[in-house]
């Protein structure tokens, strides 16, 4: 009987073990089978083979296309075609005749019906390295481009933008609370910072899009009225609240004698505050900004809301952009399974996951491992 | 002087960070607040979208909602539990196993919403949902494309984070002594864990499962091709249907919709309710911590 039980035990002790490795088989899943869907394209660059589609590389002819016909909800029996909205509208005017001879009769109108593809392709087709580092991304038409440089510099640009905004406006309302703010202050302010973090990020996007949009054209004039900087402030409103709680942490980790002895070396309050506890916590800090960025650089509903989605390459920061993850969620839902359009949307998507733990493995490996070291595992 | 002047631009510096974040927070909510209650009527709540979606409620995209975390809870709350305790009860800190585990957790909390997407597309609709077809309905299309099982899962996966956390951090809070009467008692590690540390943290597997709800129901990339419908004219009739779900609704009605400006009081009272859902959750959430810790010093 006793014997009995014990076996009992040993087998449920040893599936608490093996379901409590289901997440670590969750990233390897996820590893596996997202860079599975995507295996056709780098087959077909390990295997090269002679491009027909030569891409034309004036840079003075803005690179866009293709924006009016995405964001068809996908299968679904509906009324009609949804027709492409007043928002993405904006920017088609820019569709300049880039390379009329071979999309004059892409199929640009948006699809409601769900499954049957306008012209199936076989898989992997035409798909060389110099189309995927072209600097088009056109994924609809009789030539498609699938140039990932746009969709890479809008990420980035949105990324930066959010970044350049979230993180001073974090790391000093930080600051503020753990510091110079008044108790009472602090424990109605922390709170309120902190709920911006259960905003779902669909919300946000709407709010850009619905009142910060016009709000921030009539102010600076803008040409367009959807854009990378509107994108990147609505982004940022996502990304403060991880960079803020993140670096508070770090802040109300500085020992106390720290501060007690800079205050008796006769040093002011703002002296201390700035000059011994702002650098003391600088690796989590850091480690902060790190998480900041990753979050901006995969956060889709806001980006595919907010940007107005034109694949143009540009420096200018009020121009539309196509983030990659944009471009994931506006066009997934429509491609064929298994066509080149969806290997290279997968692609796209291990480059997502690739940065993602990359950027994740810095900040728990070095920036962690090092704040532990330094304050003796005082977080 | 000098330096009282530099003092001051700091603190004026700091202080009007944290008032501008708070400004936008007050912003976000009075604008949602203000233009989702004018527009919230009780046959909103309670019917389906009619003439063409300009018109009529949202009764489809709140079941489709709650249907999509009560199988997500289903699935991801005994999960993160037993990871939580096997993380808090059975490794150390420093073990590699446990140092393993954790940095894979953390890792799922870092990646991109719409990769769980594509995960979901790829694993269950593809490879699971197709393998099923292929072999029990001879190659039909049954389980290989989008319903609410598929997505419900992918979101387990997003949100099982989550509730490792927030269990684990309960179980933290149980005191050692606890653990070692119930063994000194004869207790077996197993019975300790189901009898004495299961139930002192009921309250955090609780706050986990809120908080993985709350983050559920306001993830939309995640559903964008896993199983969300733009129009469904019936509710969900089994594991094999599409849903209606409050963020998709919110997303396709503001950029897809025929006509954008006629229904944005249709977006507004959507986005009040979707906001209303997660702040409910996420102050029971708070509210339940607070009980916990309250209980924790005592």
């Amino acid at each position: 009987m006793k014997k009995r039980i014990r076996i009992g035990e040993f087998l449920v002790e040893k599936s608490i073990a093996a379901i409590s490795f289901a997440s670590l088989a969750c990233i390897v899943l996820i590893f596996v089978f997202v860079f599975r869907e995507a295996a056709p394209i780098v087959d077909s660059l390990l295997a090269p083979r002679p491009t027909s589609a030569s891409t034309p590389t004036t840079d003075s002819v803005p690179g866009v296309g293709a924006s009016e016909s995405y964001g068809d909800p996908g299968p679904s029996e509906s009324y009609g075609d949804p027709g492409p909205s007043e928002s993405y509208g904006d920017d088609s005017s820019s569709r300049t005749g880039t390379d009329t001879a071979s999309t004059g009769s892409a199929p640009l109108a948006p699809r409601s019906a769900p499954p049957p593809p306008p012209a199936a392709r076989a898989p992997g087709a035409g798909v060389g390295l110099d189309n995927l580092a072209g600097t088009q991304w056109q994924p609809v038409g009789d030539h498609p481009k699938f140039g990932i440089l746009p969709l890479a510099a809008g990420s980035l640009k949105v990324a930066l933008l959010a970044i350049l905004i979230a993180a001073p406006m974090g790391i000093l309302s930080a600051l503020f609370t753990s510091t110079f703010a008044p108790r009472w202050a602090k424990e109605t302010m922390k709170p309120v910072i902190e709920l911006l973090a259960g905003i779902p990020s669909v919300v946000i996007g709407f709010l850009a899009l619905v009142s910060m949009a016009s709000l921030l054209q009539d102010i600076f004039g803008l040409e367009y009225r959807l854009n990378a900087l509107l994108g990147g402030i609505a982004m940022a409103l996502a990304v403060i609240p991880i960079i803020y709680t993140l670096s508070e942490d770090a802040l109300a980790a500085v020992p106390k004698s720290y501060v007690e002895g800079s205050l008796a070396l006769g040093a002011t309050r703002w002296e201390t505050n700035l000059k011994v506890v702002l650098p003391a916590a600088i690796p989590g800090i850091f480690a902060s900004v790190l998480l900041g960025v990753g979050r901006a650089f995969g956060e889709t509903m806001i980006v595919l809301m907010a940007t107005g989605n034109a694949a143009l390459l540009s420096w200018n920061a009020v121009e539309p952009v196509r983030t990659i993850s944009a471009s994931i969620g506006a066009e997934m839902a429509e491609v064929v399974f298994g066509e080149t359009h969806y290997t290279v949307l997968f692609l796209l998507g291990a480059l997502l996951f690739a940065f993602s733990f990359l950027l994740n493995a810095v900040t728990e490996l070095f920036v962690r491992d090092r704040l532990m070291k330094k304050f003796g595992g005082a977080t | 002087m000098n330096k009282a002047w530099k003092g001051r631009a700091v603190a004026v510096a700091t202080g009007g960070s944290a008032f501008a974040t708070i400004g936008a927070v007050v912003w976000i909510l009075a604008t949602i607040g203000i233009g989702g209650w004018q527009n919230l009527t009780w046959e909103f709540l309670t019917q389906s979208p009619k003439q063409g979606m300009t018109e009529g409620g949202i009764f489809p995209a709140i079941v489709g909602t709650f249907l999509l975390v009560l199988l997500m809870s289903i699935a991801g709350v005994p999960i993160g539990t037993v990871t939580a305790i096997y993380l808090n009860e059975y490794v150390g800190r420093q073990s590699k196993v446990g140092r393993g585990i954790r940095f894979a957790v953390n890792t799922l909390s870092g990646i991109p919403a719409i990769v769980f997407g594509l995960f979901g597309l790829g694993f269950f609709i593809q490879f699971v949902g197709g393998g099923i077809d292929r072999i029990a309905n001879h190659g039909q299309l049954v389980w290989g494309q989008p319903n609410i099982l598929w997505a419900s899962l992918t979101m387990a996966f997003l949100t099982l984070p989550v509730m490792i956390v927030s269990v684990e951090e309960a179980m933290k809070n149980v005191p050692g002594e606890l653990r070692e009467a119930s063994l000194a008692l004869g207790a077996t590690r197993l019975e300790t864990i189901w009898k004495i540390v299961l139930p002192q943290s009921a309250s955090g597997i609780l706050t986990g499962a809120i908080l993985a709800i709350s983050r559920g129901a306001g993830e939309v990339a995640p559903i964008l091709f896993t199983g969300a419908a733009y129009f469904l004219p019936d509710l969900p009739d089994g594991l094999t249907s599409q849903f209606m779900h409050l963020g998709y609704h919110i997303y396709i009605m503001s950029t897809q919709s025929p006509d954008v400006d006629a229904t944005r009081p249709i977006q507004f009272a959507t986005t009040f309710v979707l906001l209303a859902l997660t702040f409910t959750l996420n102050f029971l959430a708070v509210l339940l911590r607070w009980h916990m810790r309250r209980r924790a010093i005592r």
